[in-house]
């Protein structure tokens, strides 16, 4: 089985590099994006398994970029993040074809448990403790 | 102020006060004083009518029953009057018919005289005696028990006014035999220039026949007076014959008149009355006032039991129907405070709600940064090789992600308010809900000693509602519960069916209770009365939920004793929209 490949999108870049780091730890590969647009972007250059897209992005929206890897890559799982307190937006992306969402803080387990639940890509954590 | 502008004055107060009955204080003063106004102004609405009415009517009446029992006075005193007049004019006229029918030579014979004297004393009596008198006034002739023939009467005041007049009726006087009689006298102009007068002595024993005649009752006393006010005959009550009458002379009237007046006796009485020209005298008949208005004073006693009666009813419905109305204006007003007070809860969460989706959403992304720092500063020290005090950074690490995670739970649970969480309805038994919940609970009732006593129905039917929502509706009422009793007090949940439609499932316990004003805040959002550690949140998402379900709450407490809540839920699923009924229903009870 393929490793899965993650593109991880938020505007809060402290949160999503420290995500990326945490997951590279357990063998998981993520790319960052910290808008819409650079998601996009390299959606077009590289092939992702999964995309974990927060709602509420500046410029470009969230639920906008759902809709165009929806689009696009019909074959990219779309995990939603949201840190708002009305989820009407999240179930709305749901609506619209992503797979699932979170509401923020997101533990980590539980987040993985979800790609795993996504895709096909292999997502086991490598023993990679010492 | 006169009395009418006083009695408007207060009625339009009380009308001021019932138009502004618009605070919806349950006061019972304030219904009593209502009901209170409502009977006053009813009363004087109603009586002042009736009494001007039966005002009227009395005077009415009494104006009616006066004219019908002066009528038949003023006819008997006409009637009587009549009897005087043509015993006076009958005995003139016979006296006038010998005068004129014989000669003077025939009247100054003894013997004729005396004849026609006994023909006038049989057919028509009272004649006392019989005298002719020539023109220098010397009785030449006379016919009576006394000697009176010769007598001079030339200067004598009656005899000059027969020569004026042609006839004369005396007032009544004593004679030499002290019984009362009167004289009549008429002149005779003969052909040949002759000129006499007839005179008689007539007795007024006659008149008292009359006055017997005319059938007057036991008190009513009748008399003749002259134009002097000397009594002409006796009176009952009033004095003897030639007695100063009592009564003052009244105004001169040929029509009988009728007059109320006081007699010497303090009595009032109605005194008819007439005059009489040629004879000259005043008839008077007096009845006492209270025997002739007996029948108005009867008439009187049953008008005013009528009246009383009538406004005995007028105050017993009045009572009835302002008891009613204002009984119904209170639950009226109970079930407006209650619907006011569900507005306020529904807008209250609805505010926080909004608050709260405004605050999650900055709190949130820090947490989920300070969460993923933390992780990876675990992740960091797990994997590192060699690490100077690493249990105590791990233990550093495991606080700040549990305090993240503290700190999402109540994120979390803030945001439910603003959530339109969609219930998910699904078949299942309240009892198995209540035995999860107190699964969770079975631990702290053990520690403290706490007795949980469930007595659950065996029968309650299986209902259509949500199981994460109610887990969390019975958490709550289940903890607060605990909270309130001691350690060892005890926690009661028992379940039943609730009529067709309801399944019911209680908690009591025998804690410390709640006063009637904190009941009252009970649901209000961050109302809490757990000082330090209580959100205030609890109970206001319980109410929201059971709500939502389509349910409703009833809270009953008592300081001190304990606190019993009952969750009503429906067996089937509330219809679309019909959420909002629930929650109308919904009572926090006393």
């Amino acid at each position: 089985m393929e490793q899965c490949r993650l593109l991880l999108v938020d505007d809060e870049g402290e949160f999503v590099t420290t995500l990326a780091e945490r997951l590279a730890l357990r063998g998981i590969q993520a790319k960052v994006a910290l808008s819409g647009e650079e998601a996009l972007k390299l959606l077009e250059s590289e092939a992702f398994h999964v995309v974990v897209l927060d709602v509420l992005l500046p410029g470009l929206g969230g639920l906008e970029v759902l809709r165009r890897i929806r689009g696009s890559y019909p074959g990219v799982e779309v995990i939603l993040l949201t840190g708002r307190g009305s989820d009407k937006e999240a179930r709305e992306g749901v609506a619209l074809g992503a797979f699932d969402y979170l509401v923020k803080p997101v533990q980590l387990e539980e987040l993985i448990r979800k790609i795993r639940e996504a895709s096909a890509c292999n997502a086991l954590e490598k023993p990679w403790k010492a | 102020m006169s009395l009418v502008s006083r009695i408007a004055a207060w009625a339009g107060s009380l009308t001021r006060e019932l138009k502004d009955f618009t605070d919806y204080t349950e006061s019972p003063r304030r219904y009593r004083r209502l009901r209170r106004n409502m009977i006053l102004l009813g009363i004087l609405g109603t009586t002042l009518p009736l009494v001007l009415l039966a005002a009227f009517n009395y005077h009415q009446f009494q104006r009616a029953m006066k004219a019908e029992l002066v009528q038949p006075l003023r006819i008997l005193v006409n009637r009587t009057k009549h009897s005087f007049e043509l015993f006076l004019t009958e005995r003139l006229s016979a006296l006038g018919f010998i005068a004129s029918a014989y000669s003077w030579e025939e009247l100054a014979d003894e013997k004729a005289l005396h004849r026609i004297f006994q023909v006038m004393k049989k057919e028509l009596g009272g004649f006392v005696d019989l005298g002719l008198i020539d023109r220098e006034g010397i009785q030449v002739g006379y016919v009576g028990p006394y000697q009176l023939r010769g007598k001079d009467y030339s200067d004598q005041a009656w005899f000059q006014e027969v020569k004026v007049r042609g006839r004369y009726v005396s007032d009544v006087f004593m004679g030499y035999r002290m019984f009362p009689h009167f004289v009549i006298g008429v002149e005779r102009q003969a052909d040949k220039g002759e000129w006499w007068v007839l005179r008689a002595t007539v007795d007024t024993e006659k008149f008292n026949t009359l006055i017997a005649s005319i059938g007057l009752t036991e008190t009513t006393d009748a008399f003749v007076v002259n134009r002097a006010g000397v009594l002409q005959t006796p009176s009952k009550y009033y004095g003897k014959v030639l007695e100063q009458c009592p009564f003052p002379l009244p105004p001169v009237s040929r029509v009988p008149m009728v007059v109320e007046t006081e007699d010497p006796f303090g009595r009032e009485v109605l005194l008819g009355y007439t005059y009489s020209e040629f004879p000259s005298f005043i008839l008077m008949v007096v009845q006492p006032r209270a025997e002739m208005l007996r029948a108005w004073l009867t008439l009187r006693s049953e008008l005013f039991v009528l009246f009383a009666a009538s406004l005995l009813v007028i105050y017993l419905v009045l009572y009835k129907v302002t008891g009613l109305l204002v009984r119904r204006i209170q639950e009226s007003d109970q079930i407006r405070e209650a619907s006011h007070r569900e507005m306020q809860y529904t807008s209250k969460l609805a505010s926080i709600g909004r608050l709260a989706a405004g605050v999650a959403h900055e709190i949130n992304n820090p947490m989920a940064i300070i969460n993923e720092k933390a992780g990876l500063m675990q992740d960091l020290i797990e994997t590192s090789e060699f690490c100077p005090n690493r249990e105590k950074f791990l233990g550093l690490t495991a606080s700040i992600l549990q305090s993240v995670e503290r700190v999402r739970n109540v994120t979390h649970r803030l945001l439910g308010f603003a959530r339109r969480m969609d219930v998910q309805f699904e078949e299942l038994s309240l009892n198995e809900v209540l035995q999860e919940v107190m699964g969770f609970l079975e631990k702290e009732a053990f520690h403290r000693h706490v007795d949980l006593r469930v007595e659950l129905s065996e029968e309650l039917p299986r209902i259509y509602s949500d199981r994460g929502q109610l887990q969390q509706v019975f958490l709550n009422i289940l903890n607060n519960a605990f909270d309130a009793v001691g350690d060892g007090g005890w926690v009661r949940v028992l379940t039943r069916r609730e009529g067709q439609d309801w399944v019911a499932a209680s908690v009591e316990d025998n804690g410390k209770g709640m006063s009637e004003e904190t009941m009252k805040h009970i649901f209000d959002p961050f109302f809490t009365t757990k000082k330090g550690y209580g959100t205030g949140l609890g109970l206001s998402i319980t109410y929201g939920i059971v709500t939502r379900l389509g349910g409703k709450i009833q809270v009953r407490s008592r300081l001190g004793l304990g606190t019993a809540f009952t969750v009503l839920l429906p067996l089937r699923a509330p219809q679309p929209g019909g959420g909002q009924d629930g929650a109308m229903q919904a009572a926090v009870g006393g």
